[in-house]
């Protein structure tokens, strides 16, 4: 049983993640070419030669096998992860059934492991960022979607908690004090401000879009192929059938 | 009258203790494989490639959002 649900979740992250490398190959891409193309002239107004610099491994491999190794390797373990949360989630968070529970599931992540993380972090495409400040801005991020991801199960429970209450009131609550926290944390940890000044704000704003993008597509995908896969895998268990039904 | 008409109708749900041993075994994995494609020869390595790890998921990573460089 759990097996299977992982593995069907896995194969929901694949299957989401090949959607989310098309809007990354043909949005991303050229942001991504972009930057690249502005720090090699960086580079050269600065007296260097930029393909002295050994390719450790070449752009055509980087935008296309390696993007894409990249985006469904992420898609397959995000996918086996959300099924273990499901797993635990179905029967317990919600009354809703699996595809509710699965979709519903896939918009609190895509919120707790995209939005609040990128709100204060934003992604930033090659020729932003320092990298000396590569350790720190990893513990930042990683730090801040263990939080985000903690304060999102504490809204839930909460959530849970008042529900007898009435669901808008036990809704609203929980997501009062969810905002309240997020926006607390947000403020507290600090900024990282390291975009040049010559870097076309278009071209920014666009790559941080396709990020979003990207994301939202990965998670819609996996939230709805998830949920109609589990629903099937559940149908057909004796143990999880309602009695009645 | 019995208490399940006043219960809310939950499905019933998978038992913890089938879903543990998946949760950290698998979890553990697959946090792995988040790792290798969002971190891995940036910040710290756990094995040394001379960077084609990090090169070759480069443009995933900075995609998807990761601090990169």
């Amino acid at each position: 049983m759990m097996g299977n649900l992982l593995l069907r979740g896995m194969i929901a992250g694949l299957i989401a993640g090949v959607l989310a490398f098309a809007v990354a190959y043909t949005l991303g891409e050229p942001e991504v070419n972009y930057a690249i193309g502005l720090e090699e002239q960086k580079a050269i107004a600065a007296g260097e030669d930029p393909s002295a610099e050994p390719e450790i491994v070449s752009r055509e491999v980087q935008s296309t096998i390696g993007l894409a190794t990249g985006i469904l390797a992420f898609g397959a373990a995000a996918g086996g992860i959300f099924a273990l949360v499901f797993a635990y989630a179905y029967g317990r968070a919600t009354t809703l059934g699996a595809r509710g529970t699965s979709a519903l599931l896939a918009v609190a992540a895509y919120v707790a492991v995209v939005i609040v993380p990128q709100v204060k972090y934003a992604p930033n495409p090659p020729a932003v960022g320092s990298g000396e400040t590569i350790g720190a801005r990893t513990s930042l991020f990683f730090g801040l979607l263990v939080v985000s991801i903690a304060l999102m199960v504490l809204a839930v429970l909460l959530a849970r908690r008042l529900w007898a209450q009435g669901a808008w009131r036990a809704g609203i609550t929980a997501g009062l004090a969810w905002l309240a926290a997020v926006v607390v944390v947000l403020l507290a940890l600090p900024s990282v401000k390291e975009v040049p000044a010559d870097f076309s704000a278009d071209s920014l704003y666009r790559f941080r879009m396709v990020s979003l993008a990207i994301h939202a597509v990965l998670w819609a995908g996996i939230g709805l192929i998830f949920g109609a896969l589990a629903e099937r895998l559940i149908a057909a268990s004796p143990r999880l059938r309602p009695a009645a039904a | 009258m019995s208490d399940i008409a006043f219960a809310p109708a939950y499905p019933i749900s998978i038992p913890t203790r089938e879903i543990l041993p998946w949760a950290v075994f698998a979890g553990l994995i697959l946090i792995l494989a988040v790792y290798f494609v969002g971190a891995e020869e940036g910040a710290l390595a756990l094995v040394d490639t001379g960077g084609v790890i990090h090169e070759f998921v480069h443009d995933g990573r900075h995609l998807l959002g990761f601090p990169c460089h």
